[in-house]
Order: C-alpha cells, then sequence, then structure tokens
C-alpha cells in the first residue's frame, strides 16, 4: 500500500492551485453575486488541458488520470465551487460517456473538440417528473427515415446553454421500462433545440443551470450513443464516474472551508488572544481536518479504483456520499467559527457553506448513494 | 533558432526564515520553486517558440539531483529540452564558480543564437551569474529587459533603468536578463505534465561531461566568503501626518527639525 500520489499528480495539483489561486479565486465572489458564467476562466481551463484531464491524448485530452481530474476539480472548487462544477459535468458527464461508448466517428466529431478544449459539454438525464426516478423519462425519440425526433424537457442541465455538445436520454420504447431509454448527441443549434428557464439557484450561481427543451427537435441517425436501449445503462455508469467529480468538488469546497477558517482563527483576537489559542475551538478544527482527510482517502480510492479499470461504482457512491456530508458539516462549522462575519459576503465561507449544500443533491442525492451502498452489501 | 534559457531552483522565500544563532538559512520543509524571473526568462523564449515552431528552447541548471523538479516545470510549460549540471564537485558554488560551470555547458550545447536568464534569483539576489556568464562567453548582454522585439537577427530591448527605460539593439548571439515586467509566464499544462514525466529525458552532465578542471568549479573555485547572514531589523513604524497639504508641511518640517535633518 502506497498513499503516495505520483510526480505527475503532485504537478498537476501545484499547477491548478498556482491556476485557481491567481485566476479563479479573485473572480469567485463577484461570479457568484451576478450569476455570471465565468466563460474567460472556461477558456482559460482549456487552454492549459483541465477540461480533458483524463482522456487521452489521441482524442485530444490531456492523458492524465483520474486522480488528477479529481485534484483538478478539488482544487478549483477549493477557491470557487462554480468553476469545479464546470469542469466535472463537462469531463464527467460529456466527455466521458462520448470516449466510452461513441463510435470512433463520434469521438473524433465530438470528443476531440471536448476534450481539446474548442467546445462545452453537457448532459441531459433529470426531467420535470424524472428525477432521482431517471427511469420515468418523458422525453420521447422517435426514428423518421435518417434521423430522429426528440419531443420533451430536461431540467437541472449543469451547463446548459453554455454548453455546444450535450449528451442526452430519450425514451424510444416505453414497454421496454428502462430498456427503452437511449442516448444521443445532440448540437447547441439542432433544429428543434432550445434553451429554457435559468434557474435562479442557493449555491454555484455562477454555472448555469437551464432547462432543455426539444420540440420536433431532428437530431441524425448517427449522433445516437451506443446502442438503441443502452441509453439509462449509459446514463448510469456515466454518473458513476461523475460522482468522483462531484466527491473531487465536495472536498475541495470543504478544504477551502478549513483554510479560510484556520487562517481566520490565526488573526481574529477575542479576550485578549487569538481564537485558535481556545482548545474548544481547536477540537472543532481537529474534527473537520480529520474529516476532510477521510473524505480525500475515499475520493481518491474511488478515483483509483476507476483508473486501473477495477470497480468503482460502490466507492464512488461512497465518496460522493461522505465529501457531499463532510462539505456540508465543514462549511456550517466555518461560518460558525466565523462568527457574525462568516454570516457576510466579506467572507467567503459563506459562499462556501451555500456552495456545499448541492453536493448532496446533484448527480444522485444523499439517499441515492446509501440505496447504491447498501444495495451492494445486500445483493 | 536557439534559445538557451539558465534557471535555478530556489526556496520559496516567502516561506524562509534565518536561524537566528547560525545566521543561515532554515530550509527545512520549505517548498522549492522555479526561481521567479528565470520564470520570466522561460516565457519569453516560449514566445518565441509560439510564432516560430522551429525555436528551440533548451533549459539549463546546475543544482542537487532534486533541481530534477524545476526542468520538468520548464518541460510541463512547453520547453523542448532539459538540462541539469549536477556533481557533488558543484557544490558550495558562489556566483564564480556558478557561470564558469554554465558556460562550459553552454560551449558544449555549441550552437546558440539567445541566452535568456532571470534577472537575479531570490535566494542570493546577486544579479550576477548572468552577466558573468555573457563575459565567460564573450558574447554582449542587456541585463533587467522589460520588453523584447526582433527581426531576423536584429534584437530590440528595453531595458529598466529606475527612472525609465533605456532602448538597446543587438545582433545575436546576445545574453538577455529578464525581470518580472517582461511577461506574465504561462502555468504548466496538464497534458505537459504528462508529457515532462513521460516522454521527455533530463540529460544530466557530470563535471567530467563538462570538461572543465575540478579546481574551477564548485567551493573550491568560489572567491566568495560569507562574513555573515541576518535578518535586517524591521524599520520602525512610520508617522502619518493629517490635515491640509499647509499644515502637513508645517508638521513635516518640526520633525525633520527635531530629528536635525533639516
Amino acid at each position: 500500500m502506497n498513499f503516495q500520489l505520483t510526480k505527475e499528480q503532485e504537478m498537476v495539483r501545484k499547477m491548478v492551485r498556482d491556476f485557481a489561486e491567481n485566476e479563479v479565486k479573485p473572480l469567485a465572489a463577484e461570479v457568484d453575486e451576478t450569476e455570471r458564467f465565468p466563460m474567460e476562466t472556461v477558456r482559460k481551463m482549456q487552454q492549459y488541458g483541465m477540461m480533458g484531464v483524463f482522456i487521452p491524448k489521441e482524442y485530444g485530452g490531456s492523458g492524465g488520470d483520474e486522480i488528477a481530474y479529481a485534484i483538478t476539480v478539488e482544487e478549483l472548487s477549493r477557491v470557487c465551487a462554480t468553476t469545479g462544477v464546470i469542469c466535472s459535468a463537462h469531463s464527467s458527464l460529456a466527455c466521458w460517456p462520448i470516449w466510452k461508448y461513441g463510435t470512433e466517428e463520434q469521438k473524433q466529431k465530438y470528443l476531440v473538440p471536448l476534450a481539446s478544449g474548442q467546445k462545452i459539454g453537457a448532459f441531459g438525464l433529470t426531467e420535470p417528473n424524472a428525477g432521482t426516478d431517471a427511469a420515468g423519462q418523458q422525453t420521447k425519440a422517435v426514428l423518421e427515415g435518417d434521423h430522429w425526433v426528440l419531443n420533451g424537457t430536461k431540467i437541472f442541465i449543469t451547463n446548459g446553454g453554455e454548453a455546444d455538445i450535450y449528451v442526452v436520454m430519450a425514451m424510444t420504447d416505453k414497454s421496454k421500462g428502462t430498456r427503452g431509454i437511449s442516448s444521443f448527441i445532440v448540437e447547441k443549434g439542432m433544429p428543434g433545440f432550445s434553451i429554457g428557464k435559468k434557474e435562479n439557484k442557493m449555491g454555484i450561481r455562477g454555472s448555469a443551470t437551464t432547462e432543455l427543451v426539444f420540440e420536433d427537435c431532428i437530431v441524425p441517425k448517427e449522433n445516437l450513443l451506443g446502442e438503441i436501449g443502452e441509453g439509462f445503462k449509459i446514463a448510469m455508469s456515466t454518473l458513476d464516474g461523475g460522482r468522483i467529480g462531484i466527491a473531487a468538488q465536495a472536498l475541495g469546497i470543504a478544504q477551502g472551508a478549513l483554510d479560510e477558517t484556520v487562517a481566520y482563527m490565526k488573526q481574529r483576537e477575542q479576550f485578549g488572544r487569538p481564537l485558535c489559542k481556545f482548545q474548544a475551538l481547536q477540537f472543532e478544527v481537529a474534527d473537520m481536518e480529520t474529516r476532510v482527510q477521510a473524505a480525500r482517502l475515499l475520493v481518491y480510492n474511488a478515483a483509483w479504483k476507476k483508473t486501473v479499470g477495477e470497480p468503482y461504482g460502490k466507492a464512488a457512491a461512497m465518496a460522493k456520499l461522505y465529501a457531499a456530508e463532510t462539505a456540508m458539516y465543514v462549511t456550517t462549522k466555518a461560518v460558525q467559527l466565523h462568527g457574525g462575519y462568516g454570516y457576510t459576503k466579506d467572507y467567503p465561507v459563506e459562499r462556501m457553506m451555500r456552495d456545499a449544500k448541492i453536493t448532496e443533491i446533484y448527480e444522485g442525492t444523499s439517499e441515492v448513494q446509501r440505496m447504491v451502498i447498501s444495495s451492494a452489501l445486500f445483493k | 533558432m536557439k534559445v538557451i534559457v539558465c534557471v535555478k531552483q530556489v526556496p520559496d522565500t516567502t516561506e524562509v526564515r534565518i536561524d537566528p544563532v547560525k545566521g543561515t538559512l532554515i530550509r527545512d520543509g520549505v517548498p522549492s520553486i522555479l526561481n521567479p524571473d528565470d520564470a520570466n526568462a522561460v516565457e519569453e523564449a516560449l514566445r518565441l517558440k509560439d510564432k516560430n515552431q522551429d525555436v528551440h528552447v533548451t533549459v539549463v541548471t546546475m543544482g542537487p539531483p532534486q533541481a530534477e523538479a524545476v526542468l520538468r516545470e520548464c518541460l510541463a510549460m512547453g520547453v523542448d529540452e532539459a538540462i541539469l549540471l549536477s556533481d557533488r564537485a558543484f557544490a558550495g558554488a558562489d556566483t564564480w564558480a556558478t557561470s564558469n560551470t554554465l558556460a562550459a555547458a553552454v560551449r558544449k550545447i555549441g550552437d546558440y543564437d539567445i541566452i535568456y536568464c532571470g534577472r537575479q534569483a531570490i535566494d542570493g539576489d546577486t544579479a550576477q551569474v548572468g552577466p558573468q556568464l555573457a563575459e565567460r562567453l564573450g558574447i554582449p548582454q542587456v541585463t533587467y529587459v522589460k520588453d523584447f522585439k526582433i527581426e531576423g537577427n536584429e534584437i530590440t530591448v528595453h531595458r529598466a533603468l529606475e527612472d525609465g527605460y533605456e532602448v538597446i539593439q543587438v545582433k545575436t548571439p546576445v545574453l538577455l536578463t529578464a525581470i518580472k515586467e517582461l511577461n506574465k509566464p504561462r502555468y504548466m499544462s496538464i497534458r505537459g505534465i504528462y508529457d515532462a514525466y513521460r516522454e521527455k529525458e533530463i540529460t544530466v552532465w557530470s563535471l567530467a561531461d563538462l570538461g572543465v578542471a575540478q579546481d574551477q568549479v564548485g567551493l573550491e573555485a568560489s572567491p566568495t566568503k560569507v562574513f555573515r547572514s541576518f535578518t535586517p531589523e524591521p524599520k520602525g513604524k512610520g508617522i502619518m501626518l493629517e490635515g491640509n497639504t499647509k499644515e502637513q508641511v508645517e508638521q513635516l518640517i518640526y520633525h525633520l527639525k527635531q530629528k536635525h535633518a533639516i
């Protein structure tokens, strides 16, 4: 057993942290306040290979592994969870399924521009009536000659409107249940595809979360991803990997809040001494640190399993569950330890606490993670 | 066109403290970084390469084996080749011995048009190695470069002065030293990081490879003797003068008289 990162992974951390501190952190509060998608940052992330970390070089990616990817999302999220999820949704939910299930033509046409940083990707599964019950897809796809016709609405789509390429699930044969769902690659601008309402959210406010509306949307026949009826499997396996990204995001938020708190406690004085000299508060920080480190081990463990080709569904669920709950725990404590200042927008922990909550909800709620974990024990 | 960039691995001095008793740097647990001015030098070389893929950039450093880390960083930024000058005999070198070692390496590389160095390293702050290297090679040098243009082999640079800058035209081969105003260094790229470890090699040259006599390198060849190292006393707190201009001037004159300055 060896808990050391490789030299490449260490250097990725150094590089992304440097980038995050200089390019991402200065914008974080403004991006949150104004709900602005930080496109200028995304362009730089593309330039430096952060939007295709684990995709092989022959498909335009950086040729790294899942751990380097987790580190990338973690370090971005440490200063700005919005930026972290833009990278995570693009990489895990759009690049990965095309890499895993796409034909060579689809990879050349869609994965290369996504991974090499010319295009942004998104993923459309959730619907108004199909959240955790993702099998209840109402969006329909019907084959008409040489194209599919899609009708329906997706909601809560991360990178919605900003993305160029969407991996979208739709029902092709309702009688077959989950085996009647198929997966499609839809381009922005395809006839009948439009972006609906943008959500006004509690956290990750700079990330675009929108509806996708399909009204007789014409998708070329060759844009079917995988086989007909394979959509649910593709969606579930994509989310297994996506959970590593969100777990890394949650880990980054928690680490960021912890770092802010440690710095604050060294300089904030009450009763004539800094907060870090009060043992009751020291113990709070000890618990925060311990949970963050435990979350990190779970996240890297899941990422490692995925890298080496071991089954990782349960490991990813545990990483996501624990990291998300740690993010909520640590950010709540961080606000408390900042006192009244922590409740204001003058300190980033206020934003971090709002950002943390979504990690317990999207890409499978904490309840879904518990279902995945326990079903692996009782199967 | 061939560009050689000389770089140094330095302790991150924002985190360095001096042992008050021994007067030496406490380096334990202090991260090592690519010297900031050297990053500007690397960046300028890479900008030449961005414009013209025929530009070949080689980075050279003298240091212990772990100095390899900064060379990998340079490779991850996009340089073509990295050479580490490493030998126990090089240890303890001052600027005289360092520039002698670097000059031997540059001669061994042979063909070059531009040598870029950082102005100075943040651990020693001497700003001597670049100029000494140019002297040893017998080529022109321009220090404190804050702007760089090239047409053919005609180079125009702005050399920073305290209160302005000089415009200097030089021809290759030339040695330039970069200051931070020259550019903003790029980050490593993630693909670059993987390439730096998987696809690129670092060439290591020892004393024997350079063909320099042992008494011409390292501590033995270093005339510098360190008398004492110390942390300068922090300056006392300043006095802020308030009021309108007239009142402030009156107060200023009062204070200066008190101190017998006027």
